[in-house]
């Protein structure tokens, strides 16, 4: 595509890049590990489209940015966008992959956890969830779906939790959620194959951001700088599947095993 | 009544620059249209580029679209199968309209055979609505993917052109909405002109929402088939000519690698429609189930098939595998003649689904030239030994026999037809571009023409080189006339009809 605008160097070479393709979009980007990946992609060297709901939250990022990208020759272009706006996707996700020049990189990493009491009921607030992790998730994806498979070049990264593994008694329509993504990228996984295109599936555990903010009890928790790093590291060695940190695939494992009479009365 | 027709003829007076004042816009109508932002290429996979895709389904829709273009200034580039081989249907800048989900069979008369079709509606569709009721299309491309839009825009041929035309020779009448919206009916009796022009017209005059034609009566859902093996191209052509009186269908595979006094070697295929009573049993041959194209060959599924052939899609493996199909062409000529199912016989290039994966990330052009009979062979044996010479051999060459046809910018004529697929490595594509622009010359200097359903190589300009200049210069003052702010455009046509 068009060459980058003037900067001071070539992009740094990184292991599993190449050096022409480096357009990524960042969906839920202004926090937590969506602005941990941002900030990582334009150190690489990165066109990064960065999308979240907070304007103010963009701004920080984009100041951030312009420091890291004036030595990498990355940049990032913010949009302030609510995935539940289903209608404005298209549009939204036209203008900007024409700005960065193509598109190599998807990642989706818009979630929201609402606490949920153990006895509690909300419809409303569980359909919030599903608006905001399956829908969201899902309209933006399917937008991207489509042009790498016409392309067929191009990778997909959604950021999922281990919460997806089992339906846990606490929140269990966030469970759902990630179930409902697990099982859609592992769908997309097998039809974009055929055209060289992956689907990465993240499981994060425990990472220190604001979904996580205030809860205790918590072990293993990453970084997002360490997250975002384990992440794109899963997306280059084209794992389908992947724990961050990678030791939570022993939580995981235990936790898919343990039998439903067991599970039922356990806190986890 | 529209300003600019009266009774359905076009005034020759008319303003058609803007937007139509009788032609609703349908503006919040766009967001109904399917839409998605697309990697869209040429067929052959060797051009593409990322374009705003629109999927209108009714004139409505369409006409949405249009004026939705005419508001952003925005050219749009006219699609239907994606069937063609280069960029005749992409563009770099603006959107792309693409018509395949306009695809209604509106009627279908069983007594004369005559079908009116939505522009979407492709060849796979008419055939397996037709084919139970005793007719066939009378003209098919190789593959059945196409749109009555992009064939009628194309002028497509089969292997039958010889004998019937082309598909415009078939059509009646079709719709074209223009670039500002309106909608214009044509005919051999009405708006002729337009007729004449936007059948050929690769996209450039307008919409062709709605086409009404002609098709074949079949007595029986087979053809009778034999083969003729040729030692070279003379021989060849000697046996067109020889079985063209009792032949409905001629095809001629060329084996490009062949040398010295073998130049144009090859295996011709001869097709004839049954006549009646001569298939005893046509109720089970006219079943679209007959005509199913096999899923499997030697019991391994076919949709894999490409896999296997992709590792000797190459100058060490494709000589061999021309020279095998050349051996067992022999054997088949002494074999009886043979009844195939016309889908068998006419729809080669989607036996093998996928086939083209074979040629790898590069994709293939195709070189098809069109040269007249007295030069045919001299200028096709000089192209083959230019091919010998540079070493960049197709490995793919058919032949075909063609007649003139009325049409503005056609392709055919009285002659013949030479289709060379060439593999495209990306490290060596401009040897590859040049090697075609040396093969054009010769084409120009036998008098032949191109098509712009395969052209990807011809170089800026070409298209007044073997267009005859009445047609090109009346097509021109049409395409000003009708489309004055130049609004249906594709790469193609930037780069054969530009400077």
């Amino acid at each position: 595509m068009s060459e980058p605008a003037q900067h001071a160097a070539a992009p740094p070479r990184v292991a599993g890049v190449p050096s022409s393709g480096r357009r990524a979009l960042v969906v839920g980007a202004s926090t937590g590990m969506g602005a941990a990946l941002v900030r990582q992609l334009v150190a690489e060297g990165y066109a990064v489209g960065a999308l979240a709901r907070s304007a103010d939250k963009l701004a920080e990022l984009e100041e951030a940015c312009r420091e890291i990208g004036a030595t990498s020759g990355g940049r990032v272009v913010t949009r302030a966008h609510d995935v539940t706006d289903f209608d404005a996707v298209p549009g939204l996700f036209e203008e900007l992959v024409t700005d960065l020049g193509g598109l190599d990189l998807f990642v989706f990493s818009a979630g929201v956890m609402p606490s949920i009491e153990p006895r509690e009921y909300s419809t409303a607030k569980d359909f919030d969830i599903v608006d905001v992790n399956v829908k969201g998730c899902i309209a933006w994806t399917n937008q991207t779906a489509q042009l790498f498979q016409t392309q067929r070049s191009g990778t997909i990264v959604g950021i999922s939790s281990i919460a997806g593994d089992r339906g846990r008694k606490g929140n269990p329509v966030y469970c759902t959620s990630k179930a409902a993504m697990n099982t859609y990228l592992e769908a997309l996984r097998n039809r974009l194959s055929e055209v060289g295109v992956h689907v990465c599936t993240i499981k994060p555990g425990y990472v220190a951001t604001r979904m996580t903010e205030g809860m205790d009890g918590l072990f293993w928790v990453a970084s997002p700088e360490r997250a975002a790093e384990q992440i794109l590291r899963a997306a280059r060695a084209k794992a389908n599947t992947r724990y961050v940190l990678r030791r939570w695939w022993m939580v995981g494992t235990v936790i898919k095993s343990i039998p439903s009479f067991l599970f039922r009365h356990l806190n986890i | 009544m529209s300003g600019s027709l009266k009774k359905g003829h076009l005034r020759a007076s008319a303003d058609l620059s803007g937007w139509s004042d009788d032609v609703g816009r349908g503006k919040k109508r766009l967001g109904a249209v399917a839409r998605s932002y697309e990697y869209v290429e040429g067929w052959g996979r060797a051009v593409g580029a990322s374009a705003r895709v629109l999927r209108p389904t009714s004139l409505k829709e369409v006409r949405s679209v249009l004026a939705n273009a005419h508001t952003d200034g925005a050219p749009v580039c006219l699609r239907g199968g994606g069937n063609s081989y280069g960029d005749a249907s992409t563009n770099t800048r603006g959107r792309v309209l693409d018509i395949s989900r306009m695809n209604r069979v509106l009627d279908f008369d069983g007594e004369s055979g005559v079908a009116e079709l939505e522009g979407g509606v492709t060849i796979a569709q008419l055939w397996r609505h037709i084919l139970p009721r005793g007719f066939w299309p009378r003209v098919v491309s190789g593959t059945m993917f196409p749109t009555m839009a992009g064939a009628a825009a194309m002028n497509i041929h089969g292997k039958n052109n010889f004998k019937v035309g082309t598909i415009g020779d078939a059509i009646d009448s079709f719709d074209l909405v223009l670039a500002n919206g309106e909608l214009v009916t044509c005919s051999r009796a009405q708006n002729e002109d337009l007729f004449h022009a936007a059948i050929g017209g690769f996209g450039m005059l307008g919409v062709m929402t709605r086409v009404r034609l002609r098709t074949h009566r079949v007595h029986s859902g087979d053809l009778e088939v034999h083969a003729r093996s040729a030692h070279d191209l003379r021989e060849m052509m000697a046996v067109f000519d020889e079985e063209r009186a009792n032949a409905d269908y001629l095809v001629g595979w060329i084996d490009c690698f062949g040398k010295h006094d073998q130049v144009g070697r090859g295996l011709v295929h001869v097709a004839r429609y049954l006549e009646p009573g001569e298939d005893t049993d046509p109720e089970s041959t006219l079943k679209l189930s007959h005509q199913e194209l096999p899923s499997s060959i030697l019991g391994f599924p076919k949709s894999q098939v490409w896999r296997f052939l992709r590792p000797i899609c190459n100058d060490l493996g494709m000589p061999l595998l021309n020279l095998t199909k050349h051996t067992a062409g022999k054997l088949e000529e002494r074999k009886k003649p043979f009844r195939q199912a016309h889908a068998a016989f006419a729809f080669l290039l989607d036996y093998v689904p996928d086939w083209k994966m074979a040629y790898g990330p590069g994709g293939l052009i195709q070189f098809q030239s069109f040269v007249p009979k007295e030069t045919a062979l001299d200028t096709y044996e000089a192209m083959l030994r230019h091919c010998d010479t540079k070493g960049i051999v197709p490995y793919l060459g058919v032949f075909k026999r063609h007649r003139p046809d009325p049409f503005w910018l056609t392709h055919a004529v009285d002659g013949y037809s030479f289709a060379m697929d060439f593999k495209v490595v990306p490290s060596r594509r401009q040897e590859l571009w040049d090697h075609c622009r040396e093969l054009t010359e010769m084409v120009l200097s036998g008098g032949g023409r191109f098509y712009f359903a395969k052209d990807l190589t011809l170089p800026p300009g070409t298209a007044r080189r073997f267009l005859p200049p009445e047609n090109l210069a009346r097509f021109e003052e049409l395409k000003r006339r009708v489309d004055p702010d130049g609004r249906f455009e594709s790469l193609l046509r930037r780069r054969v009809f530009g400077e």
